[in-house]
């Protein structure tokens, strides 16, 4: 007869975390920037047809990583809601406030029951307003808590040497093609050096205020993602030895600073939002760049990894 | 919505269908799950009357009259009996307003529920018959004399061409080449248009075709409205193309329509046809 242990609700709390960032932890970044005219998500994401980043409805779109049967759900679960309300009440009436708020209700609950297996998610909500000052980023973690961003923000595997590049160079009031060039270099960025991403690789889509349809959901066209590019330099070989480092000095980040001379950090800081919400991390397993391997690999085939 | 929860049933993988998700999570905000006390109910609401349609080379127009009617009452001169169903499709209504207009919205929201749950649009094909399927739930109520009838029209993406589709109280879906109208100026649009049609007119044509033909239809019928110069009220016409749904601006109509009845001033009974 087995005997059965006590476990501390501290120490099933964490185990619970743990497990569930090891798999976001897993997964390839999503970027989401704000720009003049609305919000882009970017992410790199080979697959042409399982995508990361989706419209819930007129202004508001869902970007994802982690598990992607588990952030479908959401996301459908997400449209349902949104289209429920719309139909009932008015189109007005459904808010990116609203859908995070439940959202976060549902991971919240789900992380906390202990009969289910946390979600291996993490998310984003984004609405456009009529303003840049009236646009609204939240981010959802696995446990169901939320936090408003500003600027931009990054989830997935890999953030902090994303997010340090964008903080570095991270504009308020860019145009859609520089805050573009901007995610795409910082998404290639990595602790162990930085490569180019490869356009087909992309998935990019935007919330764009200016549209003249209700709905401002957009996903950018191969050509036109390529225009907004423009020439890179080290594309091809991106594309060939995705993963690896390129040589630093033919590298998307060595050029995008050579362009920005003088480099413009803005005299305040960026607007990163304050961080009370992320949870403390204790022993913070996401990033041990010591053992990478004790993780099971990228594969580099999967497409939402 | 007590609970901020999202409801474990939208949890569930399962239909792209927002009808079949209503039915099952919120039957009563569909207008088919409504019971009646028994008679007719025919009288108690404002009616849509009048819709025509006509393909041309590389799109279809769509067209109403503005007017609704309650027995012999005009209830409203302005009323809207066409809209956009999704980016390349468009459907107008005649018969009971409130419930149409309430079709339109639950088939609107239907076509985007889909396109975003799939990530691709139905097919042209597809819509006709979602479309149908949410006329023939309505069969009770128009037995009633709740009756909805559609008509459909949308540019065909894969055959690169113009399509309408006519239906029946019973969800009967019935594809109609060239031209169609339904309603109860319908007999008299439809032959007026079957003497101004012809296979080379051109968007601007088909507009002017489908003025004439209203035109004609609040001739002959009391319910349909003609075009009211006074307040400045001219249908609604929607042009579909390959690049997607537009709804002609009101000055472009009312020059239209100008032209037209400057024409019948001369020829009351319109532009006559040839014998042979």
């Amino acid at each position: 007869m087995s005997m059965p242990f006590y476990v501390s609700p501290e120490q099933l709390m964490k185990d619970r975390a743990d497990f569930a960032r090891k798999g976001i932890a897993r997964g390839r970044s999503v970027a989401v920037l704000q720009y003049a005219d609305g919000i882009v998500f970017v992410s790199e994401n080979p697959s042409q047809a399982l995508h990361k980043v989706s419209e819930i409805y007129d202004r508001i779109a869902f970007a994802a990583v982690g598990r992607y049967n588990e952030f479908e759900n959401l996301r459908i679960a997400g449209v349902r809601l949104a289209d429920m309300r719309g139909y009932a009440y008015d189109r007005r009436d459904v808010t990116g406030r609203g859908l995070a708020n439940a959202y976060a209700q549902t991971l919240g609950t789900i992380f906390s029951s202990g009969g289910e297996k946390p979600y291996e998610v993490e998310i984003f909500v984004a609405e456009v307003g009529d303003t840049v000052e009236d646009d609204q980023i939240y981010r959802l973690t696995y446990d169901g808590q939320v936090a408003d961003e500003h600027g931009f923000a990054v989830m997935g595997g890999n953030t902090e040497a994303v997010t340090g590049h964008l903080r570095e160079n991270y504009r308020p009031g860019s145009s859609l093609g520089e805050v573009l060039q901007l995610a795409v270099g910082a998404l290639g960025q990595s602790d162990a050096g930085s490569r180019v991403i490869a356009a087909a690789d992309l998935e990019v889509a935007v919330l764009d205020r200016t549209r003249s349809q209700q709905r401002k959901f957009k996903r950018l066209s191969a050509e036109h993602l390529a225009s907004l590019l423009g020439e890179r330099v080290g594309e091809e070989a991106g594309r060939h030895a995705a993963g690896d480092s390129t040589n630093p000095s033919n590298t998307d980040q060595s050029r995008n600073r050579d362009q920005e001379q003088p480099p413009v950090a803005p005299p305040v800081a960026p607007p990163v939002s304050p961080q009370p919400q992320q949870p403390p991390q204790p022993s913070d397993p996401v990033t041990p760049p010591e053992h990478p391997d004790v993780y099971p690999p990228v594969d580099p085939g999967d497409p939402l990894r | 919505m007590t609970d901020p929860r999202l409801p474990a049933a939208y949890l569930v993988p399962g239909s792209s269908s927002f009808s079949e998700f209503l039915s099952q999570q919120a039957p009563e905000l569909l207008p088919s799950h409504r019971s009646l006390p028994p008679g007719s109910a025919a009288d108690l609401a404002p009616h849509g009357t009048t819709i025509v349609a006509a393909t041309f080379d590389g799109g279809v127009v769509m067209a109403g009259d503005r007017r609704a009617t309650m027995g012999n009452v005009i209830a409203q001169r302005d009323i809207e009996k066409v809209f956009p169903a999704d980016e390349y499709s468009c459907v107008g209504i005649a018969g009971t307003a409130g419930l149409a207009v309430e079709v339109v919205r639950l088939f609107q929201t239907e076509l985007e529920h889909y396109e975003k749950i799939e990530g691709t649009t139905l097919s042209m094909d597809g819509k006709a018959n979602r479309l149908a399927a949410l006329i023939r739930s309505n069969l009770g109520l128009a037995m009633q004399g709740l009756a909805v009838v559609p008509l459909f029209a949308g540019y065909d993406l894969t055959t690169s061409q113009g399509r309408i589709f006519s239906y029946d109280v019973t969800g009967g879906r019935y594809e109609e080449t060239a031209f169609h109208a339904v309603g109860s100026g319908a007999l008299f649009a439809r032959g007026s248009l079957k003497k101004l049609y012809r296979d080379d007119l051109d968007a601007q044509g088909c507009v002017t075709a489908a003025i004439q033909a209203l035109y004609d239809a609040a001739d002959d019928d009391s319910a349909t409205g003609g075009p009211d110069l006074a307040r400045r009220i001219f249908p609604v016409v929607g042009v579909i193309t390959a690049e997607g749904y537009r709804r002609l601006p009101d000055d472009e109509v009312a020059a239209i329509a100008d032209l037209v009845v400057g024409a019948r001033m001369l020829r009351p009974d319109g532009p006559a046809a040839s014998l042979t």
